[in-house]
């Protein structure tokens, strides 16, 4: 039996533990224990431990069978090798992978470099979204020149976009469409409060 | 460019000089890239495998700062060599294992090295002397920058660059640093401070990296997530742990000098006892013995022209670098045990015995702020 930490030298020691009243079964090689500290009594933590093995176990809970439509990787290969098969396992498999992560790492977010080619579309994806965010928010508080205001600037970095991102859509493909219903909204709206905001004294 | 003139010389991180040298052997930062759209190279066939290869080796050649560059397939590297790359830490051991579909990439200074195919499509890595993580960073960022001009690099929206681990996800960064801490393993305070790097977030391994033991009490600090946090804030997190270790390694020190300078006099002596008059020792011995011979040289028991000497045998000794000039068939161990203390008993012949009379009155820890005379 192999250890479930490196999963290559054979498992010489074997941990039970009742959690929330279930059992979990850790089998770790000599090297892996000491590494994680097991023969250490007060620096053993099992959560730790646990963290890839438990998010695996929930990976498992998924119906089975569910593969990678792009190359074909199984969660079960997954399991066996903790690797991916391609950048689209990702998202196959996003939800039992956003437990892992958020355990794995910091954030779930990524916050640093981005590929210059990628970076205008990204950048200006988050600003359509907090112009977005502004103009919703305007809507609700009535302030109409305000949402006009929005409206055009997001009107205006959309077309500038479509013009740049002819070569790489790849990000921001899913979103324009909704984002122009959205905005088709808008002159409705906007005709609309006129004689709403007449009423006011 | 042939690998055995790179051989020939000892690469820049081993012979250069950096900021606190006499502590932090290296800094190396190493970026994981993928192609989009193709398999990782754990699950990906061989003809994509190639394909792969040949479109980001012809990329990684055209770079500026690699005109001067080796660049081998690993099916055409003998154990023995890619043993002595993997001894310098220009490749990873997991590299060194693969044949057909990867290769290497370096520059002739072997601060740049470029592993193809090894867990992810691309690993680069950049290594200099002494604690230089800000530098190291930045010339390998400078190349995934030029490199992303030509190859197009897996990138997701929120989780940032995808490699075939989601331990390495995000910024695919590992940094780390190469560190030489005798007086914290002697003063036994070295598992303390393990325990409380290990707290936050932070790895502490052995010469070689996960899973490898910590031999010539050399240990590698290193970043253990990558996702939620810029590069610059992971290297600035690292660079403070990193100051903080130095100044324990420095107080260990002093304080070993104060309070026991029998002992650590004891320890230096006898190591350089054994190192001249051995006539077979094992890599491992060898670089405990030349971890106190090194302390020595940085406490001013030998002369300082011996340092670079010292630090080369760190590398001269290993399994691969003690066999590269023959060109016999693979020595065993008793053989290589021989050779290696010939070896060294050459190298040393050359450095004076410890001046042993200057240990208590001066403590001659450079960078040390305090030295109160006991």
């Amino acid at each position: 039996m192999f250890c479930d930490v490196c999963k290559s030298k054979d498992a010489t020691v074997f941990l039970t533990q009742i959690v929330e009243g279930k059992m979990q079964k850790v089998n770790l090689c000599e090297a892996c224990s000491k590494e994680k500290g097991v023969n250490d009594p007060t620096g053993f933590a099992l959560a730790d431990l646990l963290l890839g093995l438990g998010a695996a176990q929930e990976i498992e809970k998924n119906p089975l069978g569910i593969r990678c439509p792009v190359c074909g990787f199984s969660q079960t290969d997954f399991k066996k090798t903790g690797r991916l098969g391609c950048s689209a396992c990702y998202d196959a498999f996003s939800e039992g992978l956003s437990g892992m992560l958020k355990n794995m790492h910091r954030g779930l977010i990524h916050t640093g470099k981005i590929p210059s080619r990628l970076a205008l579309t990204l950048i200006k994806d988050r600003e359509l979204v907090s112009l977005q965010q502004g103009l919703e928010k305007a809507i609700l508080e009535e302030k109409f020149e305000e949402a006009a205001n929005f409206r055009d600037k997001i009107r205006s970095l959309e077309s500038e976009g479509n013009r740049v991102e002819e070569g790489t859509q790849a990000v921001s493909e899913a979103d324009p469409l909704s984002e122009q219903n959205r905005l088709s909204l808008i002159p409705k709206i906007e005709a609309s409060p006129s004689p709403k905001s007449k009423k006011k004294p | 460019m042939k690998l055995s003139n790179i051989i020939a010389n000892t690469g820049e991180w081993l012979s250069g000089s950096g900021p606190h040298d006499q502590i932090v052997v290296s800094s190396r930062v190493r970026l994981a890239r993928n192609l989009k759209g193709k398999p990782f190279p754990g699950w990906a066939k061989k003809a994509e495998r190639v394909a792969v290869l040949e479109e980001i080796r012809g990329a990684v050649i055209m770079l500026p700062e690699m005109q001067e560059a080796f660049s081998e397939k690993l099916e055409d590297l003998s154990p023995l060599e890619k043993q002595v790359l993997v001894e310098r830490h220009l490749i990873s051991r997991e590299h060194a294992a693969k044949g057909v579909g990867s290769a290497v990439v370096m520059n002739t200074a072997q601060t740049l090295s470029f592993m193809i195919n090894e867990e992810d499509h691309l690993r680069m890595q950049a290594i200099r002397a002494g604690l230089q993580l800000d530098e190291v960073f930045a010339m390998i960022n400078q190349a995934d920058s030029e490199l992303e001009e030509s190859l197009d690099f897996a990138f997701h929206s929120e989780l940032g660059y995808l490699t075939a681990c989601p331990t390495n996800v995000g910024t695919g960064m590992r940094a780390s640093a190469m560190l030489h801490l005798p007086g914290l393993v002697m003063s036994e305070q070295v598992n303390k401070i393990i325990n409380s790097v290990n707290k936050i977030g932070l790895a502490v391994r052995g010469l070689h990296g996960e899973g490898s033991e910590a031999m010539g009490n050399l240990f590698q600090v290193s970043n253990q997530t990558t996702l939620g946090e810029a590069e610059e804030e992971i290297i600035s997190r690292l660079n403070k742990v990193i100051y903080q270790i130095l100044e324990h390694e420095q107080n260990a020190r002093q304080i070993l000098l104060q309070q026991r300078a029998e002992t650590l006099l004891d320890q230096i002596g006898r190591a350089y006892g054994i190192l001249c008059h051995a006539h077979s020792i094992t890599s491992k011995e060898a670089l405990n013995l030349l971890s106190f011979i090194k302390m020595g040289v940085d406490l001013g028991l030998f002369p300082c022209g011996n340092r670079l000497q010292v630090d080369e045998l760190f590398i001269e000794t290993q399994p691969a670098h003690l066999q590269k000039g023959l060109q016999a068939a693979k020595l065993g161990s008793e053989e290589r045990d021989s050779l290696r203390a010939a070896l060294i008993r050459t190298k040393l012949k050359k450095m004076p015995e410890p001046e042993i009379g200057k240990i208590p009155t001066t403590s001659t820890t450079a960078q040390s702020p305090t030295s109160e005379e006991s």
